[in-house]
């Protein structure tokens, strides 16, 4: 497979990519909360990024990322988190017998049921980008824990911020 | 406002893997009904969880509506009527008088009388009759339900409403390993806390407990499988069943009145709608249309669903009627009201309600549309009415965890039920029992 070659890597590159994986969520403030409607129109911004050459390499770095974070009450994908969830993208394309769980989250604030809901549009964004770049249905399962599994433990904003998030998760790589 | 804090250690001795609930009352009333409840003759020998009296104190305590007055003030302890003194409970101001007696009878049998007396609306009359009597023959391991049944017994004749402490919690709780969700349980305890036992136990999430309408079954969602999935288990012996295991959203399950139906949440054209699913042929109806999320429904009776959507932007509750799928809307105070639920006489509409990120439990009147905040907590979460609609018990946040607390009706009595270790979430008040 052409994609071994991500391995040769030096580990100063690995060391970056670490930092990518490990990226913050981005402040509330910086994230302007959307509605149900304009969260769907978000994804069309995705084929602006389509027409992207992609190597196998760089796809293994950016494959690195696999959480998302989201500001208070949105679905919408920061843009600079597209090329990533595009690389899971390649990968899948590529590997036709792997398999991912797209998990979305939400913080705690509110009722349980409602943010199943709306942990749900989170994982379906995501989801949806991988379709876009071609993935098969069922290769992906969209799977909402809305606030039932936080990333971390704790009743306030520092916490609730990197709770809402999309996660993917392979099942099978 | 009358404060008070009485704490209530009620189940020191259980194994340490169960969470000791101990519970506070916070607030009660000014007006709380001064009751005597003389331990009953007997209860000395038995041991202290099975003290008839004791639990009985306990349970009219915990209502918040009674002021129960201490065994050790009083100066006389009759257990039988030709001993009772009227005149010496009127000088204490007690307005009811509750005396009784345990008899044990061969085959760890118990004969338990008691008799209620009424010192109040009965206060020209020097020796009252008992307003309620009555005698049973019961197990030994029946003497703490039984207990909660005089409790229900002696509440409905001195508040005219049913009681509820014949009852169980269920409820969700969650370890934590190194700042990281550990274990997930889904435990039952009696209302009293008492008795938690653990029905399911995870590594994933567990949530949405609901109870069947004749309290023998649960049904929760459990995501062990890394999908949602909703089970029917046999609350006695936890032997489950998988009714729902549908792509996306399985959640919210709502048994219908007869029991016979499971209203739920699926998210097959990835938007949440509400669908029925008829338990004896495994017919699914979908009830809400469009592209809104829907959600949380409760059922209001055989033809009519509440539930929670944010087809006008933001949540709110709306109604739909089953035989022609009409809907309106219920809530037009506050940008976001949820998981609502309806007393059984149709007078109160209970629900989470929140304005700018703070989320308290709140009662609307459906007279008059007026809603009444009941919580000042700002994390409040799962409303669940007691069956007698007098008390709502939720989930809060109290010292960084999350916690059990109650609160009337009318947010003038306030419980709450601090765990040891962990949180402890999503409860869910059970139908009458006995």
């Amino acid at each position: 497979m052409k994609l071994n070659t991500w391995v040769k890597l030096t580990t100063l590159a690995i060391a970056a990519v670490a930092m990518v994986g490990c990226s913050k969520p981005k402040d509330d403030e910086n994230n302007v909360s959307v509605d149900d409607e304009s969260s769907i129109s978000g994804a069309g911004s995705y084929s602006s990024f389509t027409g992207g050459e992609m190597t196998a390499e760089e796809a293994e770095t950016l494959r690195q990322q696999r959480v998302f974070y989201f500001a208070y009450d949105s679905s919408t994908l920061p843009p600079e988190d597209l090329r990533a969830i595009e690389a899971h993208a390649y990968y899948l394309v590529h590997h036709p017998n792997a398999r991912v769980r797209v998990e979305g989250h939400t913080d705690s604030r509110g009722s349980r049921e409602y943010n199943i809901a709306l942990g749900e549009r989170r994982a379906q964004a995501v989801a949806r980008v991988l379709y876009l770049a071609g993935v098969e249905n069922h290769q992906v399962a969209v799977v909402s824990y809305g606030a039932e599994k936080p990333a971390v433990q704790g009743m306030n904003e520092e916490a609730w911020r990197y709770n809402r998030r999309a996660e993917i998760v392979y099942e099978a790589e | 406002m009358l404060k008070r804090l009485i704490s209530l250690f009620l189940l020191c001795y259980l194994p340490a893997s169960f969470a000791y609930l101990e519970i506070e009352i916070t607030q009660g009333v000014d007006s709380a009904i001064p009751v005597a409840v003389v331990p009953f003759a007997g209860t000395e020998s038995l041991p202290k969880d099975l003290n008839v009296s004791d639990i009985i104190q306990n349970d009219l305590r915990r209502s918040g509506e009674f002021k129960i007055f201490s065994e050790k003030d009083m100066a006389q302890k009759p257990s039988d009527s030709n001993e009772v003194e009227f005149a010496y409970w009127r000088n204490l101001s007690q307005e009811a008088l509750v005396i009784g007696e345990v008899l044990p009878m061969a085959g760890n049998r118990y004969q338990v009388k008691f008799s209620l007396y009424d010192l109040f609306t009965q206060a020209g009359t020097a020796n009252p009759s008992p307003i309620l009597v009555r005698e049973f023959v019961i197990d030994a391991k029946q003497l703490r339900h039984l207990a909660h049944h005089i409790s229900d017994l002696i509440y409905e004749k001195l508040t005219g409403f049913p009681g509820a402490f014949s009852t169980r919690i269920a409820y969700v709780a969650l370890s934590w390993n190194n700042g990281k969700p550990g274990q997930y349980r889904l435990d039952v305890a009696d209302a009293d806390g008492f008795n938690p036992q653990t029905i399911l136990r995870s590594n994933e999430p567990i949530m949405s407990p609901t109870w069947s309408p004749d309290g023998k079954q649960l049904a929760y969602v459990s995501f062990e499988k890394h999908r949602a999935q909703i089970y029917i288990a046999d609350v006695a012996t936890g032997q489950r069943k998988l009714v729902s295991s549908a792509p996306g959203i399985n959640g919210a399950p709502a048994f219908s009145p007869d029991g016979r139906k499971l209203a739920l949440v699926l998210s097959h054209a990835n938007v949440p709608k509400i669908f029925i699913l008829d338990l004896s042929n495994d017919k699914l109806t979908q009830v809400t249309q469009g592209s809104s999320i829907d959600t949380e429904p409760f059922w209001l009776d055989a033809n009519h669903l509440i539930f929670t959507s944010n087809r006008s932007g933001q949540p709110q509750i709306y109604k739909v009627n089953l035989n022609n799928k009409k809907v309106d809307r219920m809530t037009f105070t506050g940008e976001y009201n949820a998981r609502a639920s309806v007393t059984p006489n149709g007078e109160y509409m209970v629900m989470i309600h929140g304005n700018k990120g703070r989320y308290h439990i709140a009662a609307q009147n459906l007279r008059n549309n007026h809603i009444l905040i009941l919580t000042q907590t700002s994390m409040d979460e799962s409303p669940s009415l007691a069956p007698n609609g007098r008390m709502i018990i939720y989930g809060t946040v109290n010292k960084n965890k999350r916690v059990l607390s109650a609160v009337s009706i009318d947010g003038r009595v306030k419980l709450l039920i601090p765990t040891q270790e962990g949180d402890v979430q999503e409860p869910a008040w059970s139908p009458k029992l006995m």
